[in-house]
């Protein structure tokens, strides 16, 4: 079929600066209601660039996260692949999303969050202390943006102190595609090999009963009401999309902070903006470029706009970030915006992320520490040649070089 | 159910609160917004309301709850 009009490519890059979404989004926003764009397979999907229109597909049951359903608009051909191997509840709709997504809800609780506050500083702490004594220039990322998040969810999740440094290794490889895939692929096997020996020995040697390994095992999988593959791949995915995510977060935050010295100054001189600075961190930089992927299961009206049951949708977040109607002057990085913690970063309806507190912790840990601990931090490269994430699912920088 | 958003000028005097835990998801944030009226289940972090009928100054932080909240398990009334 030809069409008169070319649709524009979804994704498309980033043209302008790696600070901001595509162009083109703030075209389709000012356009509207929706946009179309066309995929690598040849199919269309729809583009929701305003916040509300955002905020409405993710709150209705009209849109599935499912991407067995008719239309999912899978991003790439590897994407399209994954499907045939397990899917979590990240990919799942309710009642399945629901129950298991639940077993998981006790260790994120505020409450859980307070218990690991001392231990995430001391990790924090511990890390700065090794890059210091490692002596400056040193890489951020590696130093601590990498580390740090795998560190933490390996105390969540329970698993033994001494294993702490295999699960940083493996999950870093597991993210290496610039190698040889089998480097990546071989990492990812041996996590999963890892969680189901970790998960073996819970039900053999039960120990601690409470810990999420120990409730995993005791009131999920010897009850029957999930297998241990089911709990080895909700372990995995709270490796993968815990890490990734963070680490880009923080490394984007500082960059951020460090090439904008009056909102650092302001932040420095008023610890109580560390969280809404976060918040704006969040938002501006909206890690989570290619989220979130939905396909309709009902005809439903949005924006205006009729979206068919079988048509795909991305609703797009980092458009929502810079949504004018929604967030004055969009592209300014201000740590004191107002409504900061309205930022669309995490997702929005049920799949908002689970991670959310453990991140808000991590990252916040971070930046009322790092200044502190070394005030004289500074790029130790023009900004030019900071290298950015273009064409990862997850976007964010490979290194950041700093001087103190 | 959304909030309801008084914008206007007039004082209010009561707010009464319901809470939906069916669709809560422990995001938290209503603990984050207001932990004198929101708390989580020990179980599994689904939310409990400490207090349906706070006072008035009370106001902008169960609005902020409410807003924040990702499945709309929140649902207050301004009198």
């Amino acid at each position: 079929m030809t069409a008169e009009i070319t649709l524009p490519l979804f994704p498309m890059p980033r043209t302008g600066s790696p600070l901001n979404p595509p162009d083109e989004y703030d075209k389709f926003r000012q356009d509207g209601p929706l946009a179309k764009a066309r995929m690598w397979d040849g199919r269309d999907v729809w583009l929701v660039t305003r916040r509300e229109d955002v905020r409405a597909v993710l709150s209705s049951p009209n849109f599935s996260a499912n991407p067995a359903k008719p239309g999912y608009p899978f991003l790439t051909p590897a994407r399209a692949a994954t499907v045939k191997s397990y899917q979590t509840f990240i990919v799942m709709d309710p009642p399945d999303h629901t129950k298991f997504r639940r077993m998981l809800t006790r260790d994120f609780t505020h409450k859980r969050m307070e218990e690991l506050r001392p231990a995430i500083q001391k990790l924090v702490d511990d890390m700065i202390d090794e890059m210091v004594s490692k002596g400056s220039p040193a890489d951020l990322v590696e130093g601590l943006a990498l580390k740090l998040p795998v560190t933490v969810v390996s105390l969540l999740v329970g698993a033994p102190y001494e294993d702490h440094e295999k699960l940083v290794k493996w999950s870093n490889d597991r993210l290496n595609i610039t190698e040889d895939a089998s480097v990546s692929q071989k990492a990812g096997q041996s996590m999963l090999e890892y969680f189901d020996n970790l998960l073996r020995q819970r039900e053999e040697n039960p120990g601690n009963t409470s810990d999420m390994l120990g409730r995993l095992v005791e009131e999920q999988i010897k009850p029957g009401h999930i297998t241990r593959l089911d709990a080895v791949h909700m372990l995995n995915l709270l490796y993968f999309a815990g890490h990734e995510t963070t680490a880009n977060q923080i490394a984007m935050g500082a960059l951020s902070l460090l090439t904008h010295p009056e909102q650092r100054a302001k932040l420095e001189a008023n610890p109580d903006l560390l969280k809404n600075a976060v918040e704006e961190m969040l938002r501006f930089h909206t890690i989570t470029h290619y989220n979130a992927c939905r396909v309709a299961i009902a005809d439903t009206l949005v924006g205006g706009q009729m979206i068919r049951a079988g048509e795909g949708v991305y609703a797009l977040l980092p458009a929502a970030n810079r949504d004018p109607s929604a967030y004055p002057e969009p592209d300014k990085f201000d740590i004191e915006r107002k409504n900061a913690a309205e930022q669309m970063t995490f997702s929005y309806g049920l799949h908002q992320c689970i991670g959310q507190p453990l991140a808000r912790l991590e990252i916040q840990t971070v930046f009322q520490t790092l200044f502190k601990r070394l005030p004289k931090l500074q790029l130790a490269v023009p900004f030019e040649d900071i290298r950015f994430k273009k064409d990862m699912y997850v976007y964010g920088i490979f290194s950041l070089p700093v001087s103190w | 159910m959304a909030a309801s958003n008084n914008n206007s000028q007039q004082a209010v005097t009561g707010i009464r609160i319901t809470i939906h835990p069916d669709k809560c998801i422990a995001a938290g944030h209503c603990v984050s917004s207001a932990a004198d009226v929101f708390d989580q289940n020990e179980d599994d972090g689904i939310v409990i309301l400490l207090n349906a009928s706070p006072s008035a100054d009370r106001l902008e932080a169960v609005r902020t709850a409410a807003r924040l909240c990702p499945t709309s398990a929140i649902e207050i009334i301004e009198a």
